[in-house]
């Protein structure tokens, strides 16, 4: 049984299966990348929001000290390097995980191109660049965040709500969800929900290349005769990176 | 529907097109460089952050525009997704210098000028 409805060619789509000249899932990936995109958007508002509200540090940048009075200087925060302890090397490291999230996005920007020309064997190789790249940045932040948790040498004396009881004049050494070294308790809290909620999206982005790899390197998009889901998941992948050029910008450069 | 393609014909790779990639890569490490020569050389201030800002919507451009293709895709799709995320940006920014900086005037928030002494070894 066979109909055909006869749509007019004026009409802006008149129900096939591709509307705004993209297949479903590309599109539906668009749409879930807005509201990820609105959810980021909430995080980075409510730091801003919160930091600029904060009392600043307007002395001299030489002569700071982490206090829990005012908002620190990323740039004396984030400045240890795995191997050089006690080496002042100021966003060094993060720019390192720049340096790696960018790169992985553009082995996967390879891996789409090579799936374009039906090119099995380059996307798996391309796909499995970007899982290595992947799994380098959580491992960098990994390292990050434990050193951020255990402190540094100099201990920073603040009162703090600890167990629901104010303790003053605490020695604070490193950070947690309540009270930290570097400064106000939000901003380490801020630290830990945004680049947390951003890992995590790195994380389940390794999880679905590594799908996506297996699945190039058994031949089932061959067999389907298209690699859009590479697409798709690149999409995803980009978005990581988009998100992350963000977090730079306004957790550890303003 | 998964058909059984017997004969694949596997493209060759365009040159142009390859390297292409990389010379958005290499303009995005560049972009970043930059970012980095601002913040060692120039004083935080409202200039310095504007710049970043600056770059860094740049670098979004090249992430969202070639390596997601939106460039390349109808203008429908390219506007459902950009417009809305301009006036999220625009929050964004706003809230970053005005509406921090009226609240902190309204509580009476000042800022610090001499360094915290509340320092300790915590190496015992």
């Amino acid at each position: 049984m066979a109909t055909t409805a006869t749509v007019s060619k004026k009409s802006l789509w008149g129900g096939g299966i591709e509307p705004l000249k993209a297949s479903y899932g590309k599109l539906m990936m668009w749409f879930f990348l807005l509201s990820d995109a609105f959810t980021f958007s909430g995080l980075l508002i409510t730091y801003a929001f919160l930091r600029w509200s904060a009392p600043a540090y307007k002395g001299d940048p030489e002569a700071f000290t982490f206090s829990t009075e005012y908002w620190p200087i990323p740039e004396k925060v984030y400045e240890a390097f795995p191997g050089f302890h006690g080496v002042e090397l100021p966003l060094v490291f993060v720019g390192l995980m720049t340096f790696i999230l960018i790169l992985s996005s553009v082995t996967m920007v390879l891996a789409v191109e090579a799936g374009h020309r039906m090119d099995k064997k380059n996307v798996v190789k391309w796909m499995l660049w970007t899982i290595i790249g992947g799994f380098a940045f959580l491992s960098c932040q990994a390292w990050e965040w434990s050193h951020f948790i255990s402190g540094t040498d100099i201990a920073t004396i603040g009162d703090v709500l600890k167990n629901g009881i104010w303790i003053t004049d605490y020695e604070i050494v490193g950070a947690n969800l309540n009270y930290s070294q570097y400064g106000p308790p939000a901003f380490a809290a801020l630290f830990f929900f945004i680049t947390g909620f951003h890992g995590f999206h790195v994380f389940s982005g390794v999880v679905f290349n590594i799908l996506i790899f297996f699945n190039a390197a058994n031949g089932v998009y061959e067999k389907r005769g298209h690699y859009e889901m590479v697409e798709k998941v690149g999409l995803y992948w980009h978005f990581v990176d988009l998100v992350w050029v963000f977090v730079f910008t306004f957790f550890y450069l303003i | 529907m998964e058909q059984a393609t017997t004969n694949i014909v596997v493209q060759p790779a365009q040159r142009s097109v390859i390297m292409g990639i990389w010379k958005i890569a290499l303009f995005m490490f560049l972009i970043t460089a930059v970012e980095y020569v601002f913040a060692f050389l120039m004083d935080a201030g409202t200039l310095r952050s504007v710049i970043f800002i600056g770059l860094t919507i740049w670098k979004a451009f090249f992430i969202v525009s070639e390596f997601m293709h939106l460039g390349h895709e109808v203008k429908g799709l390219m506007y459902s997704v950009i417009l809305p995320m301009i006036f999220i940006v625009w929050l964004i920014v706003a809230l970053v210098n005005l509406e921090g900086a009226a609240v902190k005037d309204a509580r009476g928030i000042v800022d610090v000028e001499e360094p915290a002494t509340g320092q300790v070894d915590a190496k015992h």
